[in-house]
This record gives structure tokens, C-alpha cells and sequence, in this order.
């Protein structure tokens, strides 16, 4: 027994040494996005409505001019776990937007967005948006699922029991304030931006936000630092419209399960009780 | 399954069925009556375990089923559509991708226990080999379904994956293009992966039964790994074993809902995300945890044909143990070698799956390299030698006394 | 096995029978989601919401065909001889007995809208057809009235009316 502990001991630790220190070492100069205290993670998290409501509004003004949001339709705002948003409000929204649609005669028409609509895409096609930058500004519904850092081990394996998996608005928060001068030696091709926290350094998009761009009606402070917060936990409700509803049936299940496995336990016990 | 039953129904209903077709007899005979060895643990719920997952599988597959389009421009939309619409849409597909990975999980526990305790030596080789073609089913029914999701990562490994197979020299070339329909992987790729992905899962249900049949037959192997004798060594499945199955299974879905509904893209690649693009090739691709050792088997080596040679050769190798393990000791507990070279081995299967999600450069290719030989070493060299070199501990002389004397 | 108590049986009962209703509770708990996901999704239920219709270009005597929540509905801008044989029917003597005024809006006696599906086995009946001037529908033969009414053949019922409001007098909004 000792020496298979130590065999397992010794491959461990040969491990953590080979592959921990230089899985920071390839990253080094891709800094780890700093973590944001978020009001939706954790089992019990929820999504905070005011915070949801200045991420759409920075959407709105900064983000949709650029990028899309395919697959969220304006009635998703007033779902609930959303944005809290009343039917009467949605509908509001939904005719601030020009839809395109046929009228009876089967001609191209733009009409006033409805709730049953999805948001519209800001370019016609994917080349007309590619023009622009170069590379097609990405649709932003799943973005923050799709967007992450490396956490390396031994990390991911802490993250698999503390349930921390918002790596994708860290980044993305900490990507829009992330916009530096590039350091000395560094060849920043035509057309890019520096970035310190994207791979490369090297992003298409210009720095998207600036102080006072945006003016929150609550009175949250306008600074990009806020906005950054506010859009990433907005992109986190797109790509996560259900996140509550998932986390509360959840804990009934988690629940339901721990009580059932109680009562099987003992279920098993008694029934064995004749055997042992 | 095992013989002739003593089942008589008092319901002259039943009794008129069982006369014309002994469907109870079976169900009470297979899953009722069948005599279960007493002394085993809860690695022996895995086989009930991995039955449940199955049928998991199946149900929220034919539920996705119906919001699912299969068609390269619709594919990626109908999933996050139904994740977003269809009523617990988001639920059912959590639990189908999650479920998949914990089938595998349950799937390693279930092959790593049989290892421990030589439970594919004689009589069970059949049985064995019938869990190998299950696994090696369930590899290609997971992979099919993974790509029809169609995000970055689905069109690359369907890329991958099926480039495997041009490694062969001459029908290389045409078998892949034969797999893809097309010049590239594409929309006829997409449908027939659809297709299979349905179908395979039906082909699993109906190898678990030959597997079930193959068990019945022979009876369970058990920790001590000697064969009951007496009655005293053996329990009904019924309570025993079911209420057993029924509490460690209740547990594992404890593991599952908390991937489901806490975690739900813990075990997901983000790149999946991203909606396929055949004009860029994510970064950095990696398959889902399952396969890691795999790949890293194929990573290990610098040539093509033998890299895809190798990684065939990892998983058919399995099929091959009844023979490569020369020992007529069954159980790890009474092989003090054995069990050291074993949990080496399981150690080598876990680094090999991490250094699956390395990029292939400088230190990772070198032990990539040496755990591959140690993988292959362990099956080919070391389980037929220590067959002829191990000095065994002795056997209890039945499982009672297994149990008994491990009480005292 | 040495005698076992009256109470420890029923202990053990207790505990056999709590754990298969907490078993059987689970299953059923897990159907819901299998069953409810074949209900109308979210974006289905959305796009079912009212519709408005300008009544303005339809024509005296013709009928138009729109749809909402994926039915066909007609909407008939009747002549006065149509109203007329709608109103003049001795109401009684109908299959589905109906009167005229309560299949349109008060006021709006020109205006006929009706579901278009045909009430014996969901066909699409055929306008201006028949021999009441009303419907016909061609799979098995059921006749309609101008008011939409059954008045001969399989069908049961009379033409259906979708819920529906005068916005002004030449808009109606549906559903």
C-alpha cells in the first residue's frame, strides 16, 4: 500500500511540476482577467435586473452598431429571470427597431419590430459586415459562452466544486477596458488594436467604449469600467436566458436526490441487515 | 436467462400469458431470482448505472429529436432555439450533453473495475468482448452526436476524425470521401451522421442485452473472484441487488444534476459556441474529455499511419485481454503486483488525457510518447509476465468466508 | 433471525412505503418536462399574437383569406343579398341553429369573419360555392351559408368565429 501511495504521489507531483509552471509560463504575457464578483453566480445566483437593464442599454447604443443578436427576440426582455421588463414596455422596444418584412403586394418593406421579432442585424450579410473591419464583427447571443481564458491546472479542478464558470464575461469585461498602447518592439499591423487581454494582442474591433458615452438612468456611475461590467452580465443573460430557472429547479432536484438517497440508503441497509 | 424457471403466477391471466410466451418467467428469473454473489461492492453498480444512462440517452435523444433541423445552416440555430423556446428545452439538452459525458464516466469506472478484478477471465470473455464493442459503439454514437451540433469545434473533430481514415494507403482517400458525401464535410456529412447517431444508440440497446444474456449466463464475478459454491454465497437480485443499484444510482445522478443544472458547459469546449466555419480552424482543438487519451496516443507518434494505427490499436487491444492476462487469479486484492501496475495504469490513462489537451510541443510530445509505451507495455508485456512471475496471495475458499474473515 | 417486534415491521414498512412514493413522486416529476416539451414553444406562442387586418381594399362581395395562429380565416365583406339570406333563415330550422346577429359584430353587418376550416374534418371549404352562397367544402360535401352556417352535409358545426374586435370601423384586430 505505501509504495502505490508513493507511485501515485510521485506521478503527481512530476506532473504539477512539469505541466503546472509552464502552462503559466506559455500565457505569461496574456495576463489572467481579474474576477468580477458577479450577482448571478453561484447556486443560488441571480440575475441583477438594473445591472441587465444598463448592459442592453450599453448594447443598444455601443455593441449594435456593430454586432448582431440573432437569436434573442425582443419578447425574451420580458421573460422571466430577464430584465423585468413589463409586455407593455417590450412592445416599446420591440417598435424603436425596424423590421424587415414583405408587405401584401411581396414588396420589401421595413415595419415597426414587434415582440415576436429578434433583434436586427446591423448589416445586411456577413460580407457587408466583414468590410468594415476585416473579420465580421461576431453575433453576440452565446458570445459569453464562447469566449473563455485558460485555467490550467489544477485550477479547473477547484472550479468543478466552487461552480466558477464565468470566465467568459470576466474576459469580456476585462477585454473592453483592456485596450493599451502597445508595448515597445511590438508590430501592431494595420487596422488592429492593442489589446492586453486578447490572444495576440492584436483585436480588429477599435476600443468600443468611452466615459459619459452611455447615461444610465439610475445613475450608476458612466465610466467604461461600469459599462464593461454591465454589457458582459447583459451577454451573460443572451447566451443564458434560462440561467435561473435552471439553478432554482436545480436546487429541487439537488434536494429531491440528497432525500431520496437517504431513504434508499437505509431502504438498503434494512433490507441487508438479514445478510451481514 | 439462466435456465428453466420456477415462476407460476397466481393471476389466471398471467398464467394464460406465461403458457403461450414465459415473458414473466424471464423477467423473474433475469432480474428477480437471478443469484447475485454477496460480497460485491458498489463498483458492481455501474452495469445498472450504465443501463439507466442509456436510457437517459435515449428518451432526451428522441425528445431533441424533435426540434432538432439537420442541416448545415439550421443545425446550430435549432439547438440554441430549443434551448430557448421549447419548454425545459434547455434542461433536456443540458442533461443529453452532460449525460453523455457521465455514460462515459460510468463507462471508465465499469472497464477500470472489470481490470482490477479480472472479470473478463474464463468464462467471461464474451461477455468482455461484448463490453468492448458496446464502448467502441458509444465512442462513434458520441462523437456522431457531437457534431451534429454544429459549432466550431462539431465541424473540425467531423474533419479530424474522418481524416483518420485516409491514413489507410491507397482506399484512404476515397473511404473519406465516401464518409463525407462530398468533397469536404458538409451538409450530406451532417444528415448521415444524423441518421446513424439515431439509429447506433438502439444498436448499443441491443448489444447491452447479448451483454446482459452473456452475464446471466456466466454469473458475476465478484471481489474475491472466486466462483459462489453454496447458496450461502449468493443473494436474489432482488431485493439485494436492485435496492443496492437503486441508491449508488440515485447518488451518480446526484453527480449529474450538478453538471446539469450548476456547471452545465464545464465539460463543453467554448469554441462550440462559435457557429462552423469552414474557412477558420479554431486554434487550439481539442475533443471532449473522453477521448483525450486517445488522442494523445495519436498525437504521440510522428507518423500518420501508424499515429491512426496506434489509436485503433489502443482500443482493440481491449478485446485482446481475456488472453494477454496469464494469471489464473482473478481479483487485484490477491495480486499485489498486478494492483501496483494497474493504478500506474489508470495514473497513465488520466496524464494521457491531459496531455491530450496540450498543444503537441516540446515536453508534452516526450511523455505523450513515454505513457504511450506504458500503455501498450502494460497490456503486450507486463499481463502476460506477471501471469508467469507473480507470487499471488492465497484465495479465500469461498465468498463467504470472503466476507466472514474480512468482518473478523 | 430472532422474533422481530410488531413495531420494528412497521418501522420498516413505514420506510419501504415512504421510499417507493418518494421514488414514485421523481418519475412522475420527470415526465413533466418530457411531456411539456411537445407543448407550443415560446416562439410559436409569440408568433400566435393578434393580428390587425385594414378592412378598407376589400371590395363589397369579395372574400379575402388571412391567417392567424396558422389558421386560414375568411373575411367576408358581404352584400346586402347576402345579408339578407343570412338574416331572413327561419333560425330553428338549422343543423347548428344560429342567428345571424350573433355570428357579427353589432354594427358591422356587412363584415363576416370566420375560421376557415371546415367543421367536420378540417378542410379548407371553397367560397362563393354551394347552394346557400356561402361555402363548399370539396372533401366531403358540407355546404355553408353566407353567414358561415352548416345547412347541409357531414359537418356539425357552423364555421367557427376566431375572437376578434372593431379597432375602428375599418380595422379589426384577431385574437
Amino acid at each position: 500500500m505505501t509504495m502505490q501511495r508513493t507511485i501515485i504521489a510521485l506521478t503527481l507531483a512530476g506532473f504539477v511540476a512539469a505541466f503546472g509552471a509552464p502552462a503559466f509560463a506559455q500565457d505569461h504575457d496574456t495576463p489572467q482577467p481579474p474576477r468580477i464578483k458577479w450577482s448571478f453566480s453561484g447556486p443560488f445566483g441571480k440575475f441583477d435586473e438594473a445591472q441587465l437593464q444598463r448592459g442592453f442599454k450599453v448594447f443598444r447604443e455601443v455593441c449594435a452598431n456593430c454586432h448582431s443578436l440573432d437569436m434573442v427576440a425582443f419578447r425574451n426582455l420580458g421573460d422571466a429571470g430577464a430584465l423585468g421588463y413589463s409586455a407593455a414596455q417590450v412592445a416599446a422596444v420591440a417598435a424603436e427597431y425596424k423590421v424587415k418584412d414583405t408587405d401584401d403586394l411581396g414588396n420589401p418593406i421595413e415595419r415597426a419590430g414587434r415582440p415576436a421579432d429578434h433583434f436586427p442585424s446591423p448589416f445586411a450579410n456577413e460580407l457587408a459586415a466583414k468590410a468594415q473591419y476585416g473579420v465580421p464583427p461576431p453575433d453576440m447571443s452565446v458570445l459569453a459562452k464562447a469566449r473563455t481564458y485558460e485555467r490550467g491546472f489544477p485550477w479547473f479542478v477547484f472550479d468543478l466544486i466552487t461552480q466558477y464558470q464565468e470566465q467568459g464575461p470576466d474576459y469580456i469585461a476585462a477585454l473592453l477596458k483592456g485596450y493599451e498602447d502597445p508595448p515597445k518592439g511590438f508590430a501592431l499591423p494595420s487596422g488592429g488594436h492593442y489589446n492586453k487581454y486578447f490572444p495576440g494582442h492584436n483585436i480588429a474591433m477599435p476600443p468600443p467604449l468611452t466615459a459619459g458615452q452611455v447615461t444610465f438612468d439610475d445613475g450608476s456611475p458612466a465610466t467604461v469600467e461600469q459599462y464593461a461590467k454591465d454589457v458582459a452580465a447583459f451577454m451573460v443573460w443572451a447566451a443564458e436566458p434560462h440561467m435561473m430557472a435552471r439553478k432554482r429547479i436545480g436546487f429541487q432536484v439537488m434536494i429531491f436526490l440528497i432525500v431520496f438517497a437517504g431513504l434508499l440508503y437505509f431502504t438498503k441497509k434494512k433490507v441487508w441487515s438479514d445478510v451481514h | 436467462m439462466s435456465g428453466p424457471s420456477t415462476y407460476q403466477p397466481q393471476n389466471k391471466v398471467l398464467q394464460w400469458i406465461e403458457k403461450r410466451l414465459p415473458i414473466g418467467g424471464l423477467i423473474h428469473s433475469s432480474f428477480i431470482a437471478y443469484p447475485t454473489p454477496r460480497n460485491l461492492n458498489y463498483w458492481w453498480t455501474f452495469g445498472g448505472i450504465l443501463s439507466f444512462m442509456l436510457g437517459v440517452q435515449i428518451i432526451t435523444g428522441i425528445v431533441l429529436t424533435m426540434h432538432y433541423t439537420p442541416h448545415v445552416d439550421l443545425a446550430f440555430k435549432s439547438v440554441e432555439a430549443s434551448m430557448r423556446d421549447v419548454n425545459y428545452g434547455w434542461l433536456l439538452r443540458y442533461l443529453h450533453a452532460n449525460g453523455a459525458a457521465m455514460f462515459f464516466l460510468a463507462v471508465y469506472i465499469h472497464m477500470l473495475r472489470g481490470i482490477y478484478y479480472g472479470s473478463y477471465k474464463e468464462p467471461r470473455e464474451v461477455l468482455w468482448i461484448l463490453g468492448v464493442i458496446i464502448y467502441g459503439l458509444m465512442m462513434a454514437t458520441g462523437f456522431m452526436g457531437y457534431v451534429l451540433v454544429w459549432g466550431q469545434m462539431s465541424f473540425w473533430a467531423a474533419t479530424v476524425i474522418t481524416n483518420l481514415f485516409s491514413a489507410l494507403p491507397g482506399i484512404g482517400e476515397p473511404i473519406v470521401s465516401w464518409l463525407w458525401g462530398g468533397y469536404a464535410v458538409g451538409n450530406p456529412t451532417l444528415n448521415r451522421f444524423y441518421s446513424l447517431h439515431y439509429l447506433l444508440p438502439f444498436v448499443i440497446a441491443g448489444a447491452v442485452v447479448l451483454h446482459v444474456w452473456a452475464l446471466h449466463v456466466t454469473g458475476q464475478n465478484n471481489p474475491a473472484g472466486i466462483e459462489p459454491k453454496s447458496d450461502k454465497d449468493t443473494v436474489p437480485f432482488t431485493p439485494y441487488a436492485t435496492v443496492k443499484d437503486g441508491f449508488f444510482m440515485v447518488c451518480f445522478c446526484i453527480v449529474l444534476a450538478w453538471f446539469v443544472f450548476y456547471i452545465p458547459n464545464f465539460l463543453g469546449h467554448p469554441d462550440n459556441y462559435i457557429p462552423a466555419n469552414p474557412a477558420v480552424t479554431p486554434t487550439h482543438i481539442v475533443p471532449e474529455w473522453y477521448y483525450l487519451p486517445f488522442y494523445a496516443i495519436l498525437r504521440a507518434i510522428p507518423d500518420k499511419l501508424l499515429g491512426v494505427g496506434a489509436l485503433g490499436a489502443s482500443i482493440v487491444v481491449l478485446a485482446f485481454l481475456p488472453w494477454l492476462d496469464t494469471s489464473k487469479v482473478r481479483s487485484a486484492r490477491y495480486r499485489p503486483l498486478f494492483r501496483q501496475f494497474f493504478w500506474l495504469f489508470v495514473i497513465v490513462c488520466v496524464a494521457l488525457g491531459w496531455l491530450g489537451t496540450k498543444p503537441p510541443e516540446g515536453l508534452s510530445v516526450l511523455l505523450s510518447r513515454i505513457l504511450t509505451v506504458y500503455y501498450f507495455a502494460f497490456f503486450l508485456i507486463i499481463l502476460p509476465l506477471l501471469g508467469i512471475f507473480e507470487k499471488t496471495k492465497p484465495l479465500p475458499n469461498s465468498i463467504s468466508e470472503s466476507v466472514l474473515g474480512a468482518k473478523a | 433471525m430472532t422474533t422481530v417486534s410488531s413495531a420494528e415491521h412497521t418501522r420498516r414498512d413505514f420506510l419501504y412505503i415512504a421510499t417507493g412514493a418518494v421514488g414514485a413522486v421523481g418519475a412522475a416529476a420527470a415526465l413533466v418536462p418530457l411531456i411539456a416539451q411537445m407543448n407550443p414553444d415560446a416562439s410559436t406562442i409569440a408568433a400566435g399574437a393578434p393580428v390587425e387586418i385594414d378592412l378598407a381594399p376589400i371590395a363589397e362581395g369579395q372574400i379575402i383569406k388571412v391567417f392567424w395562429r396558422s389558421k386560414p380565416i375568411f373575411i367576408s365583406h358581404r352584400t346586402k343579398k347576402e345579408i339578407e339570406e343570412a338574416q331572413k333563415v327561419a333560425v330553428a330550422s338549422l343543423p347548428d341553429p344560429e342567428s345571424d346577429n350573433a355570428r357579427v359584430k353589432q354594427g358591422h353587418d356587412q363584415w363576416l369573419v370566420v375560421i376557415g376550416i371546415c367543421t367536420h374534418l378540417g378542410c379548407i371549404p371553397i367560397a362563393k360555392q354551394g347552394e346557400y352562397d356561402g361555402w363548399f367544402c370539396p372533401c366531403h360535401g358540407s355546404q355553408y351559408d353566407t353567414s358561415g352556417r352548416i345547412r347541409k352535409g357531414p359537418a356539425p358545426k357552423n364555421l367557427e368565429l376566431p375572437p376578434y374586435t372593431f379597432v375602428s370601423d375599418n380595422k379589426i384586430r384577431i385574437g
